[in-house]
């Protein structure tokens, strides 16, 4: 079972402390040692974010994030988890090691 | 056998079978979903036979093979796969296992409905539902909501479940405290609905509520014997409960604990409050909430008149509650204690404090309006009635409280 933990930034700057950087390493080395490690990546912020629409006749462009929030998504990790409890209680590791708020959705 | 008798079999293997064959069938085919139809049909088939075949010798047995195969049945109606078909060929041949093998299934099934990871009122129905085995119109009407909602509500907590994979199983040693506590919130929030109702239309008192409350915590309590927070509340419930046709006059109003007739108090009920009380102490381990909660209510009930209450150690309690739960609201009901010890004036002060946390809370002006009256402060204590029935939601409590500010001089 795969989960998408994502991380979710409420100030502007989602760049991570070096302290921050230097837990999410440690917390990361360990996913992989336990065989929950699937992926893992930050986010540029939201500014650098473009809105494809390609439903109609052509491509439509639009600059700027499909959600304007006060909340959004700053990176993510897919865990590999036997069940929701597992994945609550890395996901928890991941929040401490990230200084963050923490989504847990699972895949289909 | 007569009609009436087969119905009344029903009603109690209904009572005391449904959680155990939801907890089967749901281990079995791993889908709460197929385990509560089938649990739900295979009592429905019962009603239908049981008149004219009478009673099955293993009412339990008979009802779990039935949600078998109506399990099976519908497995094999909705799945065009041949895997599935095969499997439930599988599940066809090979006979459940029986019931009595399998108690602690009804355990795995209340975490996994008290799950922290549903919302806490999803937890609430979906436990009435699944454990007490409540249809979802009573648990809708329970919570005055309409039945169409509450069945949204019920399937929604389903379908996460399943999706997120909640895992159907009892939670590891280190996580048991939590979760155990989890689950006896859910409880106690039933029976507090049970026993201090909310709503203008509503009674009172919901006895169907504090009695469901109770056989299921009395179920916690017996699948978790050592647990001491799990006596803790049947021994809080019990003792309150006792207390119950004391607590509301003929005419509807609210009777406060130093004005009820204690001879109307259910005395089995109280002996075996305190029975428990006991035992908890002997155990010699540090009281959770619930136990402390439990300790007050016995000193009361211990107590044929008001006036022989031990208020001292009433307060030491509330002390030693603070210390595990250093909420307002405790802060408050020490207060009510402090004003037998001390007096009112320093109960009051006590209570003044506690304004920014419970400007909302009813009991907070309901004491505050009683202390004052007591101080002879008639004025101050009318503003504080006026609140206190403007923010009361029972309606028992709203007549006393209107008698109460309209007595003042």
């Amino acid at each position: 079972m795969q989960y998408l933990v994502s991380v979710i930034a409420d100030t502007p700057d989602a760049n991570g402390t070096p302290d921050e950087m230097a837990a999410i390493d440690a917390f990361n080395d360990q996913l992989q040692a336990d065989g929950h490690w699937v992926f893992a990546g930050g986010l540029g912020s939201t500014n650098t974010a473009t809105v494809v629409d390609n439903r109609g006749a052509e491509a439509v462009f639009t600059d700027g994030p499909f959600v304007e929030s006060k909340e959004y998504l700053a990176g993510f990790w897919i865990m590999e988890a036997a069940d929701l409890d597992v994945a609550l209680k890395l996901a928890a590791g991941a929040s401490k090691a990230c200084n963050r708020k923490i989504e847990v959705r699972p895949f289909l | 056998m007569s009609a009436a008798d087969v119905r009344e079999a029903i009603t109690r293997v209904h009572r005391d079978e449904w959680a155990r064959v939801v907890a089967a069938l749901t281990k079995r085919f791993d889908d709460l979903d197929i385990a509560e139809e089938a649990a739900a049909e295979a009592f429905a088939t019962a009603v239908e036979r049981w008149p004219a075949d009478g009673v099955p010798p293993n009412p339990g047995a008979w009802l779990t093979t039935t949600a078998n195969r109506k399990a099976i049945d519908r497995i094999r109606r909705d799945s065009k796969r041949d895997d599935k078909q095969k499997q439930a060929q599988m599940w066809y041949d090979e006979p459940p296992e029986p019931l009595g093998a399998i108690d602690d299934e009804r355990l795995r099934l209340i975490f996994t409905c008290c799950h922290p990871a549903l919302a806490m009122e999803a937890r609430i129905a979906l436990t009435l539902r699944m454990v007490g085995g409540l249809t979802v119109p009573e648990i809708a009407r329970a919570f005055l909501v309409q039945e169409a909602a509450m069945g949204r509500r019920i399937t929604r907590a389903k379908v996460k479940i399943k999706a997120a994979r909640v895992p159907y199983r009892v939670p590891s040693a280190e996580d048991l405290p939590a979760r155990v506590s989890g689950v006896l919130t859910v409880l106690f929030l039933v029976f507090n609905e049970g026993y201090l109702a909310t709503g203008p239309d509503t009674d009172p008192i919901r006895q169907d509520l504090t009695a469901e409350a109770i056989r299921l915590t009395r179920l916690m309590r017996t699948l978790l014997p050592t647990d001491g927070e799990a006596a803790g509340l049947l021994a809080l419930m019990l003792l309150t409960e006792a207390r119950r046709t004391a607590r509301i006059s003929a005419n509807g109003e609210l009777i406060p604990l130093g004005e009820q007739n204690r001879g109307a108090w259910d005395a089995a009920l109280i002996a075996e409050g305190h029975r428990l009380v006991r035992e908890r102490i002997a155990e010699r381990v540090a009281p959770g909430r619930y136990q402390i909660l439990a300790a007050i209510n016995a000193v009361h009930t211990s107590a044929r008149d008001v006036r022989d209450t031990d208020w001292s150690q009433v307060v030491a309690l509330y002390d030693q509650l603070v210390r595990v739960d250093p909420s307002p609201i405790v802060a408050l009901n020490r207060a009510i204690a402090v004003a037998e010890v001390d007096g009112p004036e320093v109960a009051l002060t006590a209570v003044d404090h506690l304004d920014d946390a419970l400007a909302e809370y009813h009991a907070y002006h309901a004491t505050r309006a009683d202390l004052l009256r007591r101080l002879g402060r008639s004025e101050q204590s009318r503003a504080a009635y006026d609140k206190a029935i403007e923010l009361a939601g029972n309606t028992a409590e709203t007549a006393y409280l209107t008698r109460r500010r309209d007595q003042l001089g």
